[in-house]
């Protein structure tokens, strides 16, 4: 198992934002969490990352309990997140955000790098287009690619993607759901978090139902996106 | 207003020594508030010890304005060492028992700024003080050289002598102003290729820009406060030796005014831009000498804030704006 959460529960003050939580992803997996707004699934992705303290219950990555590791050790490890909302860093250069994403790599002054740059590149050409220009003047959805492939640039194990697909045009959001299926097929382990329930399901091994904190169901994804229930609250219609 | 025109050349070349120091002195603001969102008032106190390192260790050398080149050359080397490491001590210690304690538990920004200002103070009474300090270890005597009269001004013997080395209208440019100039933009010139390329100049605009995203891609945010802080107070020693050449004299408050010139060069050029910074101390210096000339002398700091008054009315951010995240390097 690559990663494990038990029974994890964290709290914004008084508020319990996630409670008992309990998942896994299995290397070589895409596993999604779906939710509705408010559920904690940004929550979540942030607190295997270490940027939320944990109240109670364990994260287990790659048989290592990091349940309370420094979130900038955790790159380290192979843990690279896309975040909720981008979060490029907008007075750097495109060049310069993805070379961020090489900050934690043991290798980071090897050939390899240059290599994992032209996957990026080839990935998402918009972003070779626009290497030298400020990310803070790209667009949203060009920022968003580049969220993403700055996330790969740290060549994780594991890579949480929150909302790639957030702000992009139908025809990008195909393209993404693409991109994740190739990463993952070429050997990386992907947590997923998705509006675009239907999709996400279709292209992913397992998913997770999450409500108000709280884990309700779980199933392959083929499951869920043929569950009846699921369509309707989740699908608004049919996948 | 013909005493402008008449001085034109002198009062530029001062304006700009006077601002390179302004100048170095306000990066550290600067720096500290990109990653931090703080003013560190206390920085006023880190330029001064690195006056006095300045003054000491020249004292200790003997040094004298009879010095071949070669001792002089020793003797400015080793101001500029002492000052920029003891600054540099001064500012790492502050962050460390001043500010992380309170970061580390959270406290609203306005706890560290008080904690700021009551570090200030501290750190300009124990060298105001120095005298009885050193008295209650029986060691005034074999220091009276660096510690007497520790509430009045201590003189830097000179070194070198400025001599004119070419003219500008009828102003001589002296040696020590085109070093002092020069040498400012040479160190302002590395800090910008330290924070632009190296690993750790990125992590210091990686948690600027965004501290959460910095944590993801793997820096350490603590570290990075600390190098921010070590770079600032070493930027603030370099003015300190610099100011120290041109000046020669400091006092255990001389942190104070040049502390809030500084800090107003670097709302000038807009808080939290390293350029900013530079501009602003360069057009504060300027400005002051410019505006005195026309007013009146005892008017300096007078123009000094109302032009800051006056530009931020125009931009509320600051010469060049925004910071360390929006702005390049
Ligand atoms: N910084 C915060 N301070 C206080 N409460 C927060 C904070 N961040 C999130 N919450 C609360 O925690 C709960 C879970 O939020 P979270 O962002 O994890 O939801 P989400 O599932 O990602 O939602 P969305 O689909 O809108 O992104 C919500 O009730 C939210 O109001
Ligand atoms: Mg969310």
């Amino acid at each position: 198992m690559l990663l494990e959460v038990n029974g994890l529960c964290v709290n914004y003050g008084r508020i319990e934002a996630i409670r008992d939580i309990t998942f896994s992803v299995e290397e070589g997996e895409i596993v999604t969490l779906i939710g509705a707004n408010g559920a904690g699934k940004t929550t979540t992705m942030k607190t295997i990352s270490g940027l939320r303290p944990v109240r109670a219950g364990s994260v287990m990555f790659d048989g290592k309990d990091i349940t309370h590791m420094p979130s900038h050790e955790r790159p380290v490890l192979g843990i690279s997140q896309s975040p909720e909302g981008r979060g490029c860093f907008v007075g750097m250069t495109v060049m310069e955000n993805l070379e961020m994403g090489t900050y934690a790599r043991p290798d980071r002054k090897s050939p390899a790098v240059k290599k994992d740059l032209e996957r990026v590149f080839e990935l998402f050409p918009r972003l070779k287009e626009r290497s030298n220009q400020a990310a803070g003047s790209m667009s949203g959805g060009e920022q968003q690619m580049l969220a993403m492939g700055r996330a790969l640039m740290a060549k994780p194990k594991l890579l949480l993607l929150d909302e790639p697909s957030m702000g992009l045009a139908p025809k990008l959001i195909q393209q993404i759901f693409d991109i994740v299926t190739e990463i993952n097929s070429q050997g990386t382990t992907v947590l997923l978090v998705e509006q675009n329930a239907a999709q996400a399901l279709k292209r992913s091994h397992r998913a997770y139902i999450l409500e108000t904190g709280e884990i309700v169901r779980e199933g392959t994804g083929k499951d869920l996106a043929a569950d009846p229930a699921v369509k309707a609250a989740y699908l608004g219609g049919d996948v | 207003m013909q005493y402008l025109f008449d001085n034109f050349w002198a009062l530029t070349i001062t304006g700009l020594t006077l601002g390179a120091v302004y100048a170095l002195v306000a990066l550290g603001y600067t720096l500290v508030y990109g990653v931090l969102r703080l003013i560190n008032f206390a920085h006023s106190e880190v330029f001064m010890y690195g006056t006095f390192a300045a003054l000491w260790v020249v004292t200790f050398l003997g040094g004298n304005a009879t010095g071949s080149i070669a001792q002089v050359i020793f003797w400015i080397a080793m101001m500029f060492v002492a000052a920029m490491a003891m600054s540099g001590l001064i500012a790492v210690l502050l962050e460390r028992f001043a500010y992380r304690p309170l970061r580390k538990r959270n406290a609203p920004p306005l706890i560290a700024l008080i904690s700021a200002i009551g570090a200030s103070f501290v750190l300009a009474e124990i060298m105001g003080l120095r005298e009885k300090i050193t008295g209650w270890f029986g060691l005034d005597t074999p220091l009276a050289t660096y510690v007497r009269n520790s509430r009045n001004n201590a003189g830097m013997p000179e070194i070198i002598t400025p001599q004119p080395v070419f003219t500008l209208g009828d102003y001589a440019v002296t040696n020590v102003d085109i070093f002092v100039i020069v040498g400012a933009i040479a160190i302002m010139i590395m800090l910008d290729q330290f924070v632009k390329r190296s690993r750790l100049g990125r992590g210091i605009r990686a948690v600027a820009q965004d501290p959460e995203s910095a944590a993801l891609m793997g820096v350490n945010r603590d570290r990075v406060i600390q190098v921010t802080f070590l770079v600032g107070g070493v930027m603030a020693g370099a003015a300190a030796a610099f100011y120290m050449l041109k000046i020669g004299i400091t006092r255990y408050d001389a942190g104070f005014i040049l502390g809030v010139k500084a800090f107003t060069a670097a709302v000038l050029g807009g808080i939290g831009n390293l350029r900013g910074a530079l501009l602003g101390g360069f057009v504060l210096g300027l400005a002051e000498n410019y505006g005195s000339a026309i007013v009146g002398t005892e008017w300096k700091d007078v123009v000094a804030f109302l032009l800051l008054v006056v530009i931020l009315l125009f931009r509320p951010t600051g010469l060049l704006g925004e910071s360390l995240g929006k702005a390049r390097a």
